[in-house]
């Protein structure tokens, strides 16, 4: 069946990948100048920032899922209000916004603990030569980029992998929010274990790839 | 009248209750090697990060540039990248020697420079390892790129704190001759911390002696050394003094 593309599974996988592709790509833009912030800068509330952080790294899923549920559904705060940018629920849109929620404190806990094991010295040094509030942080985050790249793969692995939020926000409707987790469910439950067996070798090899790909970003830095 | 680079004033620097550097007066003239030495926790380090505007002092005046700082009023950044440090660990960035050293000029916008970072690479005798990694380097090699990277910046004051105080006598000679020979051939003023007496008196025009936080004497070198002012002064430069 893999073998034959068929344009139902064509369609979960493309599904698949845009929906945890462009969660990633928000989660990172959000998730890692805020781990760089925590990680750098000393602020009033920071150890009770940390632990909400903590504490967002190990959301159930399906929690965050039933959250963003709420917050869309007509009679909740955000469907109620119509506008265009939020998006509706069973829609994939649903789907990203769930995953951000799951991702951004994975990546940005892992880039905080990332940053911190720079050099301590690196700020005095780097401020010496001329550099600005701004530019002393990212050199900070491009020292610590073998870090930052294992932070945006947990963020990754996080979303690719679960199925508890896409479940409750997206519904699992065929051809429209169905996705690999989802449809693993749903092949067990109808008895196909053979497909349900290739949808799972799929995932594993998608996630296998992409993995190897974020090997190759970290570079040589993996061999300090 | 030789020309003041930098004219202290009054400066004081506390961290909390704790005051760990008093300057009453102290002129550092353009072109000049001066020589801070002095006990650990003496102050040298503080007074450098003074000097490239790390910190901002708890009281008192820094005068450069024709320009007067001090606590409130602090330089702006063309005036503080007109200063550069070289630390005693030399922290260089995961990235080709190459890059390390034009680290100081893409921050200030400069991007083609390959030129001039080659012929700095082989002021500091490292023409060959330029697309080596800055990490697997060793000390004496790896400070001579900290020191290529902040020459090629051409700043008015080179700040040294204790920049051979890890290395081997070959490497200490080669940085003591790279300092020399710029201060002599681009003039440039340079402010160097050093536990080694001997070093300042081979490096330095000047030497300041600071113990406990306080400016104890400055004089010329050689009258630093045969016919200080103050006894303790003596007694430091022949290894005697207890603290």
């Amino acid at each position: 069946m893999i073998a034959s593309r068929d344009p139902q599974l064509v369609e979960i996988v493309r599904l698949s990948l845009q929906v945890s592709g462009i969660a990633l790509l928000f989660s990172t833009l959000m998730g890692v100048p805020l781990g760089a912030f925590m990680g750098l800068s000393r602020f009033m509330g920071r150890r009770f920032a940390i632990v909400l952080l903590y504490t967002g790294m190990g959301f159930p899923p399906v929690v965050v899922g039933l959250f963003v549920y709420l917050m869309l559904s007509r009679s909740g705060p955000l469907g109620g209000l119509d506008a265009p940018w939020i998006p509706d629920l069973f829609t994939p849109g649903a789907m990203v916004l769930a995953q951000i929620i799951i991702a951004v404190p994975l990546v940005a806990g892992f880039t905080m603990a990332a940053v911190m094991g720079v050099d301590r010295n690196l700020r005095q040094q780097v401020e010496a030569l001329g550099a600005t509030r701004w530019q002393s942080a990212l050199a900070a985050i491009v020292e610590a980029r073998a870090g930052v790249i294992v932070a945006i793969i947990a963020g990754f692995g996080g979303i690719i992998s679960e199925v508890g939020a896409v479940m409750m926000v997206g519904g699992n409707i065929e051809g429209k929010t169905r996705v690999l987790t989802t449809a693993i469910v749903l092949e067990t439950r109808k008895g196909e274990f053979d497909l349900a067996i290739a949808l799972g070798v799929i995932l594993l090899s998608l996630t296998f790839l992409s993995n190897a790909v974020m090997l190759q970003l970290q570079g040589g830095t993996i061999e300090d | 009248m030789p020309e003041t680079l930098y004219e202290l004033r009054d400066i004081t620097k506390r961290y909390g209750k704790r005051s760990v550097l008093r300057v009453d007066e102290l002129d550092i003239y353009r072109g000049e090697i001066l020589a801070l030495v002095g006990p650990s926790g003496a102050g040298k380090s503080t007074l450098l990060r003074l000097l490239n505007f790390l910190e901002t002092p708890s009281s008192g005046t820094i005068r450069f540039h024709g320009q007067v700082f001090d606590a409130t009023h602090q330089p702006p950044l063309a005036i503080r990248r007109r200063v550069t440090t070289v630390f005693q660990r030399p922290v260089l960035l995961r990235r080709s020697v190459r890059a390390n050293v034009a680290y100081g000029l893409r921050l200030r916008g400069e991007r083609d420079a390959n030129e001039r970072i080659d012929e700095t690479l082989a002021q500091v005798g490292l023409a060959e390892m330029a697309h080596l990694a800055a990490r697997t380097l060793s000390g004496g090699e790896a400070q001579r790129v900290a020191l290529a990277r902040a020459m090629i910046l051409q700043p008015d004051a080179l700040l040294l704190d204790e920049p051979s105080a890890n290395l081997d006598p070959y490497n200490v000679g080669l940085i003591e001759s790279i300092a020399r020979d710029l201060n002599r051939e681009q003039g440039t003023t340079i402010v160097l911390v050093t536990h080694n007496i001997f070093q300042a008196r081979r490096l330095a025009n000047r030497v300041a002696l600071l113990l406990d936080g306080r400016i104890i004497e400055v004089a010329e070198t050689e009258r630093f050394f045969t016919a200080p002012s103050d006894p303790r002064t003596g007694a430091f430069a022949r290894g005697e003094m207890i603290y």
